[in-house]
């Protein structure tokens, strides 16, 4: 039994999509958060595994490329929880059903 | 990488990260769902240890595990009246479609692609590489991140701040 590319993969998509289920079905904004973050985590995993396996001139550069996904993952979830605290304070909630300003 | 303990640390880490995945979508308190949030990232920081990424292993326990759990844990404590309530939308249906969809296309295709493995072993150290990498090749793209960063804390700063 060997673990080779695919295997890492395949991982990478079944947490991509579980995270994606989780960004469109939750209600909670927090929850959508959550969903949003281990989406990325998939991609992460994906970029390392790739730069562990694949002929490049430069194996490194994808977990330099991991490294900077995390760096901006880390401001998008400061932003996006500013932003439900800044919520949560006028409508005093932050479930997506009812935050609905701008719908028509 | 056919070496028995890597082979069994790679399927009791996947079962970890992916199964704690489920349990988050699964479990009704949003505070339990950081929890298993949290056990999942630690599960894939596993899995970079055995693709030999150390450094990116170190950073996602710090970084994912620490900051954004400790972020997230806040903004559930800071709401208090919005019921901690981890519930499906009216779109949960189209949403599972969408993801099994999602998941069988790339592991289709992931499966099926002739991939150009390459046969040179595991990396010897990856944290002196990185560093060499962000200040040669990567220099530019170092510096809009560190400007990233503090546009977005001054950003969050400006957004709940109290006026």
């Amino acid at each position: 039994m060997t673990v080779g590319l695919e295997h890492y993969l395949v991982v990478g998509a079944c947490l991509f999509a579980i995270g994606l289920y989780l960004a469109l079905a939750k209600r909670n904004a927090i929850g959508i958060l959550m969903g949003i973050e281990l989406m990325l985590n998939a991609v992460n995993l994906t970029l390392v595994a790739f730069s562990r396996f694949i002929v490049a001139p430069r194996p490194i550069d994808g977990q330099v490329f991991a490294v900077f996904v995390i760096t901006v993952a880390a401001a998008e979830a400061a932003v996006a929880l500013a932003l439900v605290m800044a919520i949560y304070r006028h409508r005093q909630t932050i479930d997506m059903n009812r935050i609905n300003l701008l719908r028509w | 990488m056919n070496e028995p303990g890597v082979v069994a640390a790679f399927w009791v880490l996947t079962v970890t990260a992916v199964g704690s995945a489920l349990m988050v979508a699964a479990v009704r308190n949003l505070l339990h769902a950081v929890l298993f949030l949290v056990l999942s990232f630690v599960g894939v920081a596993g899995l970079y240890i055995t693709l030999s990424a150390d450094f990116v292993a170190m950073v996602q326990v710090l970084v994912y595990a620490g900051a954004i759990a400790v972020l997230m844990l806040f903004a559930i404590m800071l709401t208090p009246r919005a019921a901690r309530d981890n519930g499906d939308g009216i779109f949960w249906a189209p949403a599972l479609v969408l993801a099994g969809l999602v998941a069988t296309t790339i592991s289709l295709i992931a499966t099926r692609t002739e991939w150009a493995v390459s046969d040179r072993g595991p990396f010897a150290q990856t944290a002196s590489a990185i560093g060499e990498a962000l200040l040669d090749p990567f220099v530019l793209p170092f510096e809009i991140a560190s400007v990233v960063l503090v546009a977005a804390m001054i950003g969050a700063i400006v957004i709940v701040r109290e006026d």
